[in-house]
């Protein structure tokens, strides 16, 4: 636990805010209280909202307003703060105090130096050639390897760019099915991963250097004892496999050594998703699911955007059915019941809030409405209005066959088997679900659990344990005490120490850090990152794929393969032989062909997991209340339900040493370097809650964790979230000791616990979130529209208002009839109707202010060829992160710490804002918006007429352009940006002292040093390379040649960009249509960056408002206006 | 009172204003002309190398193309330092024994690269990209002077930016006829000529100025 105490803000409702300065003074005397904590603690008077207020004025705004959060609604001064400067006050005030004369110092100095800086001479360089240059190498250009990550077991394939023999960058593999040349948040933070310094580098026997040999030797020596006792005595553990070599070698053992047991742990798993197929169809199917042929999805506690495997391509399925840009005569709807809110709850047209150890209620009522025999008809009434769930259950049966019934993998087995039994009730098998043979590996009927090997070490049966990857000491549920069972083995600490002989002779670790598992193993051996070694995987729906290395293991790292190969006897051999002797006789045709297209292509073709015809052995089984021993305490008044799920940025913990996810907002909360408990308002009000509050959770079984409190709306009444991956004792200098251990509570079988006390601890925590930072103030920064008044000349809105115009009129007319005199109003003339329209699209081109003290660039194709533009489809982006990653890895964009971004000072490029909008749910359960916000690369940019160096500079192609050596910092053309994009080297946050770092930096793009403003470039590198490549074929540079690094990572195609002055270019295309628009476009700064409105599609007769819709059934017709 | 100064002191006043305008004066071209220094430019320096490898033999006595050992000029950013295979490829037959060709051997039999001084050297805030300078017609001879007449190389412009912007500006001075790219001591074209040319290979002037043309 790191959490600090302040005993000297307690912050009564009636304190008055104090101001930044005092704040930051606060802080001053607190560091000082606590000194070596090393922790950040200015408490930023987390200030107690008044939610009634916000409540009511949501209301009078009709459920129209869009907010970003609650200190925005509360309009605190923090907020006003964001808004108003380009960084809060305190943040521009210098860190330490200087006095005037070491300022008039420091003013000297610098003025005398401000000219030498540019004298510097430029260090003689060597350049060193090949001695002997290898194939296919083009100084300087980059090579594209296919390869694959995997990522909690299953495969995330991907091309990797290699420049100079090091891999810099990863982009989607666009012909492997499970990408379509997409990637997620993990994969294209997994560069970070593979240079981390922290990394293990050497092998490690009891707390010494030791070597592979020396390992292999000991290993090898237990191996005649082993075959004498049939394997007894030996544990194998992994996370999941899913590689077919892995599998086959385990297949291997467990019929040399019958007697030995291979467990398989990882904490967010699918045991609980093989148990319900297992029920409901006798054998273990994996469902696959098929959103292109969906067009009603329901997903229960399921995070089918960003949580499963497979969720790339099923982001892409899924809004491929809702895009609303080319003539679409349909659209896919989403029902969300969910606990927390998720990515797929932000996406979501209906959404319903219903706690995890809830939802199997709700689908079991569900089920019973669609006539599937369940055991017993409970009411889900209380949890949802039984008007919506007939609503649901009537959109779903007149949907059958293309609509689709998903649960989470966290859910109890019962929900899965319920879900299978709808799906198949609404005839969706085969059509938008598939059910077929595991993908992950099955070896010896399956592995077992990490409890049954916890128990076989506390029973001393366990002589050799080897644990492949994962991290169990730490991550295992408190539950299991996999660390005493270890413990206990070995012979080491605790209470069982007295006496006992350690039983367990040897165990050795594979693992990239020397982390908490390492620590007590006898052997740690370094693990080969993916990038750096050969293997195998299948992806979610079972194609495998080959993993290439990019580049030779930087610290001598071996893999799983190499381990189980020395049991096997095969010791000499390398994970590169043992790969390819697997596939030796599975690949068709002439070996040395086939292999090489399996590595050339990334994947193995047809080796998609084979469908089955389920059988049908379903019988409804209600999950039994585990009470967890606390019978009877049923929620009594100070409990709570707690829900564990991944972090969104750490996942379990595995990535919490990787600074880029750390310094990431977390999609929905913008925390960034923290978890915190989620809480919604009706509990936060119920506990009189702030936040920041440390609050001690403590669950019938009597484990404890103390967390900090964070409000969110949207999160289901009486539930309290925590993510796991945090309070890590041994990470790595980036990792170690942030957060809160939410292993504490997690229980074995489902990641949710009822019954849980809440209770004050009386401490606060500082916790960051991004979301007002970078606010901007204007009209209809956010805009959507519902999909049945797209058909219509002018949007939802505004037909509302011309409605009510007409209503009154006619009102009017009926009471004035006879007395002749006033004009009887025929609602909204055909201008008013024009402009509303207008105000709908933004300004248009045609619309624009034309006048203007701006220089008048001609950008017409007979000027100019490319007139590049970005165009951001809202209803497409899920919010997931993955462009601000890509980002980050493709400009070499630095990470700053929390202290950091909490002034406001965090250098993504890219941002994501998230909005909110209460249509009816208020602060409770509101609408999400996201909406990424690169540079606008303004035609009439504001940011250059302030640059007294002219280092920021319009070109040709109407790109703005900045140029880092001209830079000296005033920063006025963030001041004077309006979209607030452009961020400030603070300090020299790139200054890298790790040699494997500055391998990582992408050597086309500049590293930035102190001092220097940077931005949003469009991927003018990319832009330049496809330049030169077309110039030199005196051609023009074609439509989607060029793709920017966030438009090329992300899932959903959300970001498109292109060259306006082609008339058939995509974005010209999305340009058209009337969703389109600017960013406050009422400042006319002519924004080359637009978006598309957002688009939802709320069925009819659950809208708040469905008094204003049209008649339920009508197919609206749309068609693109041209302009 | 008597007169605290003796009138030579308006002299005095004149002159150290004079003298201070033209020390100012003095100063600031001491420093231009600093820079433009071959000291600071390193321009017609000769660097040592491990091997005192000869331009002028080799392209002038032998008549190798540029391409022969600058491999990737024409397809890369970078034009290329030959690998020491190349340098092997002929030297492990003529002058195989000569001991100002140890280094190239020892790299060849040990895999040790040969670590060259480098000459042609531009800040790494500048990308450079020889192969568009090449597809467009901008002779080897433009940046890089009379290769064929040094024993030992060395830069023969400033490559500052006003030399790149120069051309840039104005690519009609030094745009060639394709097949005279990699020659030397070639006459330039006619004025009409070179702005054939420009239109021709689709130079886009206008845009050849731009900040991100180079940085970025």
């Amino acid at each position: 636990m790191s959490l600090i105490d302040e005993a000297s803000s307690p912050g009564s409702p009636h304190e008055p805010v104090r101001s930044p300065r005092e704040v930051a003074a606060a802080g001053e005397d607190a560091r000082g209280a606590v000194a070596g904590a090393g922790l950040p603690i200015v408490d930023l008077a987390s200030p107690r909202y008044d939610l009634d207020a916000m409540r009511r004025r949501l209301e009078v705004a009709g459920g129209e307003e869009y907010w970003r959060s609650f200190d925005q609604l509360a309009d605190t001064p923090e907020f006003r703060d964001f808004v108003e400067r380009e960084f809060p006050r305190h943040a521009a005030v210098w860190d330490e105090s200087v006095d005037r004369r070491k300022f008039l110092g420091l003013m000297g100095a610098s003025l005398a130096l401000a000219g030498a800086g540019g004298c510097l001479h430029q260090p003689e360089e060597k350049i060193v050639p090949y001695v002997r240059q290898p194939d296919g190498v083009k100084l300087g250009e980059a090579l594209y390897f296919a390869t694959a990550m995997p990522f909690n077991g299953y495969a995330e394939p991907l091309l990797v760019t290699s420049r100079m023999g090091r891999p810099i960058k990863v982009e989607g593999n666009p012909e492997h099915p499970a990408s379509l040349g997409s990637t997620s948040v993990f994969a294209q933070a997994s560069m970070l991963g593979m240079y981390d310094p922290d990394r293990s580098k050497t092998v490690i026997r009891r707390g010494n250097v030791d070597t592979w040999g020396n390992f292999v030797e000991e290993l090898e020596g237990r191996l005649a004892g082993m075959r004498e006792w049939k394997g007894a005595g030996l544990a194998i553990l992994t996370e999941t496999v899913t590689s077919p070599t892995l599998g086959a070698q385990l297949e291997d053992l467990l019929k040399t050594f019958p007697k030995a047991k291979w467990h398989s742990y990882q904490p967010v798993h699918r045991n609980n998703a093989r148990a319900g197929a297992l029920a409901a169809f006798g054998e273990n199917l994996t469902p696959v699911y098929k959103f292109d042929q969906a067009d009603v999805v329901l997903a229960l506690d399921c995070d089918f955007l960003y949580e499963l495997p497979g969720s790339v391509r099923y982001a892409r399925d899924f809004v491929d059915k809702r895009r609303v840009v080319d003539e679409i005569k349909s659209m896919n709807r989403l029902y969300v019941v969910e606990s927390t809110p998720t990515l797929a709850g932000a996406a979501s047209d209906h959404r319903w809030r219903v706690a995890s150890s809830k939802i199997e209620s709700v689908l079991r009522s569900l089920a019973a409405k669609l006539g599937v025999d369940v055991a017993k008809t409970p009411d889900a009434a209380e949890l949802i209005p039984a008007k919506d769930l007939g609503v649901l259950a009537d959109d779903l049966t007149s949907h059958k066959g293309s609509c689709l019934v998903v649960v989470g993998d966290a859910q109890p087995p019962a929900a899965h088997a319920l879900a299978h039994a709808i799906n198949r009730a609404l005839g969706n098998v085969g059509k938008t679900v598939e059910y077929v043979e595991p993908v992950e590996a099955t070896a010896g009927g399956g592995p077992g659990t990490l409890a049954e090997l916890a128990s076989a070490l506390r029973d001393g049966k366990v002589e050799t344990l080897l644990i492949l990857g994962g991290n169990p000491v730490y991550n295992a549920p408190a539950e299991v005490d996999f660390e005493g069972a270890l413990k206990k083995a070995l012979g080491v600490g605790g209470a069982e120490k007295a006496g006992a002989a350690a039983s367990l002779v040897l165990c050795a670790r594979l693992g990239e850090y020397y982390d908490e598992t390492s620590l007590l193993a006898h052997w740690h051996l370094p693990q080969a990152h993916y990038l750096e070694s050969w293997g195998d995987a299948r992806a979610y729906d079972g194609t495998a794929g080959v993993i290439q290395p990019l580049i030779a293991p930087l610290y001598g790292g071996k893999t799983a393969y190499q381990v189980l190969a020395v049991l096997q006897g095969r010791s000499g051999l390398s994970a590169y032989e043992i790969v390819q002797s697997y596939w030796q006789p599975r690949l068709s045709g002439d070996f040395a062909n086939a292999w090489r297209k399996v590595i050339h292509d990334g994947l193995v073709p047809d080796s998609k997991s084979a469908v089955k015809q389920p059988g049908w052995t379903f019988v409804d089984k209600p999950t039994a209340k585990t009470t967890d021993g606390a019978g009877g305490k049923e929620s009594a008044d100070d409990t709570v339900e707690l829900v564990i799920t991944p972090d969104p940025c750490v996942w379990d913990g595995r990535f919490a040493n990787n600074a880029w996810l750390q310094e990431l907002a977390k999609p929905l909360t913008k925390l960034v370097w923290d978890n915190a408990a989620l809480v919604g308002p009706a509990t936060f009000e119920k506990f009189h809650l702030s936040n920041g509050d440390v609050v001690s959770l403590k669950t019938p079984s009597g484990r404890k964790v103390e967390a900090p409190v964070w409000l969110i709306p949207g999160q289901a009444d009486g539930v309290v979230t925590l993510a796991l991956g945090y309070g890590r004792a041994k990470a790595g200098k980036v990792g170690t000791g942030i957060g809160y251990d939410a292993y504490e509570a997690l229980p074995v079988d489902v990641p949710y616990v009822e019954n849980v006390t809440l209770a004050k601890t009386g401490k606060k925590y500082y916790l960051v979130a991004t979301h007002d930072h970078w606010s901007m103030e204007g009209r209809d920064v956010v805009k959507s529209e519902t999909f049945d008044s797209l058909g219509k000349p002018h949007g939802h809105a505004a037909e509302k208002k011309a409605e009510e115009h007409l209503a009154e009129a006619k009102a009017k007319e009926d009471g004035e009839k006879h007395e002749g005199g006033a004009e009887p109003n025929k609602g909204p003339s055909h201008e008013e109707k024009e402009a509303l329209v207008e105000r709908m699209r933004g300004f248009k081109e045609s619309g624009e202010p034309v006048i203007s003290m701006f220089p008048d660039w001609d950008y017409s194709p007979k000027t100019i060829e490319n007139r590049w533009a970005m165009q951001i489809d809202q209803t497409a982006c899920i919010g997931c992160n993955a462009c601000v990653i890509a980002c980050q890895a493709e400009n070499n964009i630095p990470i700053v710490g929390k202290e950091q971004c909490g002034k406001g000072r965090e250098m993504h490029w890219l941002r994501i804002d998230r909005y909110y909008k209460g249509a009816g749910g208020g602060i409770d359960n509101p609408e999400s918006y996201f909406q990424p916000v690169p540079c606008m690369h303004c035609e009439d940019a504001p940011c250059e007429l302030v640059c007294p160096v002219a280092a920021t500079t319009h070109d040709a192609e109407g790109l703005n352009n900045m140029v880092y050596n001209r830079c000296v910092g005033t920063r006025y053309c963030s001041n004077n940006c309006p979209y607030k994009v452009r961020r400030f080297n603070f300090f020299n946050y790139t200054k890298i002292t790790e040699p494997t770092l500055k391998m990582l930096q992408n050597p086309e793009v500049t590293v930035r040093s102190r001092g220097v403003m940077e931005k949003c470039s469009y991927c003018v590198q990319r832009i330049d390379a496809a330049r030169i490549t077309a110039k030199k074929e005196l051609r023009s540079i074609r439509d989607g040649e060029v793709r920017t690094a966030c438009q090329a990572a992300c899932p959903t195609q959300a970001i498109t960009f292109g060259n306006l002055n082609d008339t058939k270019s995509h974005v010209v295309r999305l340009r058209e249509s009337p969703l389109d628009y600017a960013l406050l476009a009422e400042l006319g700064v002519r924004p080359r960056t637009r978006y598309l409105a957002r688009v939802r599609n709320p069925h009819p007769e659950l809208r708040i408002d469905a008094v204003d819709s049209p008649q339920p059934g009508v197919v609206p017709t749309y068609e693109p206006t041209k302009t | 009172m008597a007169q605290l100064f003796h009138p030579i002191a308006n002299a005095y006043a004149k002159g150290s204003i004079l003298f201070g305008g033209v020390l100012a004066g003095g100063l600031l071209f001491l420093g231009w002309a600093h820079e433009r220094s071959a000291y600071v430019t390193s321009q017609n320096v000769v660097r040592d190398q491990p091997v005192p490898f000869s331009h002028n033999h080799h392209v002038s006595g032998l008549g190798l193309d540029c391409r022969y050992c600058h491999l990737s000029v024409e397809k890369a950013g970078f034009a290329g330092i030959p690998p020491t295979q190349v340098c092997y490829g002929c030297h492990q037959i003529i002058w195989k024994d000569v001991k100002m060709l140890e280094p190239v051997r020892a790299s060849y039999k040990t895999g040790e690269p040969i670590a060259w001084n480098r000459v042609h050297d531009v800040p790494d805030f500048v990308y450079f990209n020889h192969s568009i300078h090449i597809a467009k017609g901008i002779g080897c001879e433009s940046c890089h002077g009379p290769v064929n007449q040094m024993p030992l190389i060395r830069k023969a412009k400033t490559l500052q930016m006003d030399f790149c912007l120069d051309c840039h500006r104005n690519p009609e001075k030094n745009i060639r006829e394709k097949e005279d790219v990699f020659k030397f001591g070639v006459t330039p074209v006619s004025a009409e000529r070179a702005k054939e040319l420009v239109d021709e290979r689709k130079i886009v002037k206008k845009q050849l100025d731009n900040c991100w043309v180079c940085h970025r």
